[in-house]
């Protein structure tokens, strides 16, 4: 302890920082998005690149996660198919509030090029978003772009708001 | 197999168009000829069933015979002839032409490394024996059949959908199915996770993916420009792209550009 002294009332001033519950709470939030692995097609590469050590998605406290009981965000990566369609309403209403979705590349956004009987024409049919990310597919830096977005929505919601669950319909 | 070699000098170049009703050239059908393999293969399906056709299409013995008996001209052909492979098998759509499929089976003989290839025509509703007791890769490949295009196939030992959902209407790759789908196909996320009661809320699907309308701010944002969502955009002011706040971020340092460092050249 000796080796590094520390001056409270010269450097910095006393280790006391004041604060509101708001902003504590939301920092907390912004600062630990953990997301749900959820890629789907193509753009799923491109997430897992942005989780990787070249864009690192941990130094925004983005950590991905297997289990919708510890993800606070949904990255839609790639193509929903109607097959698909209700695992991904049951997965994100497992998932605990508060939670937010982003919806990845056109085809999560649209449908994209597929515009068939078996795709479902854009992920916000079944599920509310909160950011549509464009591209096909987009890079890492649009993906960590939109993380940052989203991290300024959450720290300017209030945090103490009643939870009102989001609903589609 | 090859494809017949087509040059391509120059093709980015050449234009798109292509005359829309021009009909490909069929593929030759040439003669089985008196002696070899094929004819043998030939021989043997003739001595029990009728053949209704049979040519050589591109070095490949093809044989036309009656629907009802594709299993056990299979099973000449496998036990006999060896051809132990079933390498494909599916349906094709001729319900506007002969109000049918035409079903077919392409089998390999591993030894000489000849194909042969066993078709039949079914009407609409008539079914098909299944084959799976010959050759097990039949399995997948005739549910699929019955998924996509809607033969129905007998005695098959699980005879479920493969690719669409289970409770899926309608065969999707028949040639009557549309591209967008019917109905039932538009709908099926809405009615099955809400049920048709929320058709009204949600509305029918947008099918036109390029679709942006700058003052409908309930689905849309100008980058840059951004509004709240459903106000009118009439109020749009220039809000440049910025990755934090102004004011900064609680407990967070914000990066300086004086401060960061730029690499000129990869290491």
């Amino acid at each position: 302890m000796a080796q590094h002294q520390v001056n409270y009332t010269q450097s910095g001033g006393l280790p006391v920082a004041l604060t509101t519950v708001d902003k504590i709470l939301n920092w907390g939030r912004s600062n630990s998005i953990w997301a749900l692995t959820y890629g789907l097609a193509c753009c799923a590469i491109e997430m897992m690149a942005s989780g990787a050590s070249r864009y690192d998605f941990d130094r925004f406290g983005t950590i991905f996660r297997a289990s919708p009981r510890q993800a606070d965000l949904m990255i839609v990566a790639g193509t929903l198919t109607k097959k698909h369609a209700e695992f991904i309403r049951r997965l994100y209403d497992q998932m605990t509030e508060p939670k937010w979705v982003i919806s990845m590349g056109s085809c999560a956004n649209t449908g994209g090029m597929f515009n068939t009987y078996a795709t479902v024409q854009g992920v916000d049919r079944v599920i509310p978003v909160d950011l549509y990310l464009p591209g096909c597919a987009p890079r890492p830096e649009t993906l960590q772009y939109a993380v940052m977005l989203l991290q300024q929505k959450i720290r300017r919601e209030s945090a103490n708001k009643s939870q009102k669950p989001k609903r589609l319909v | 197999m090859m494809r017949p070699y087509t040059p391509k000098d120059n093709v980015q170049a050449k234009s798109y168009y292509t005359d829309r009703f021009w009909v490909a050239p069929r593929v030759p059908e040439e003669p089985v000829p008196a002696e070899g393999v094929y004819a043998e293969d030939l021989e043997a399906v003739k001595a029990k069933h009728e053949v209704l056709k049979a040519y050589i299409q591109r070095g490949q013995l093809v044989i036309h015979i009656n629907p009802e008996d594709n299993l056990e001209v299979l099973r000449i052909l496998k036990e006999q002839r060896w051809y132990e492979m079933l390498s494909e098998m599916s349906a094709v759509d001729f319900l506007a032409e002969r109000g049918g499929f035409e079903v077919f089976y392409q089998i390999l003989n591993l030894n000489t490394a000849k194909r042969v290839r066993v078709k039949c025509f079914v009407n609409e509703n008539q079914a098909v024996e299944s084959v799976n007791p010959l050759y097990r890769s039949a399995d997948w490949a005739e549910r699929e059949m019955w998924d996509l295009m809607g033969v129905k196939v007998n005695n098959h030992p699980y005879l479920k959908r493969l690719i669409m959902p289970d409770d899926w209407e309608g065969h999707p790759l028949r040639k009557t199915y549309p591209l967008e789908g019917d109905e039932f196909a538009q709908w099926y996320e809405v009615d099955k996770i809400f049920g048709k009661e929320a058709r009204d809320i949600i509305g029918p699907e947008n099918r036109d993916p390029a679709r942006v309308d700058r003052y409908d701010t309930e689905r849309f944002a100008r980058l840059g420009h951004e509004v709240p969502r459903g106000a009118p955009a009439e109020d749009e002011k220039e809000t440049p792209v910025q990755y934090q706040e102004e004011e900064g971020v609680f407990m967070i340092e914000k990066l300086s550009a004086d401060r960061s460092k730029v690499l000129d050249r990869r290491k």
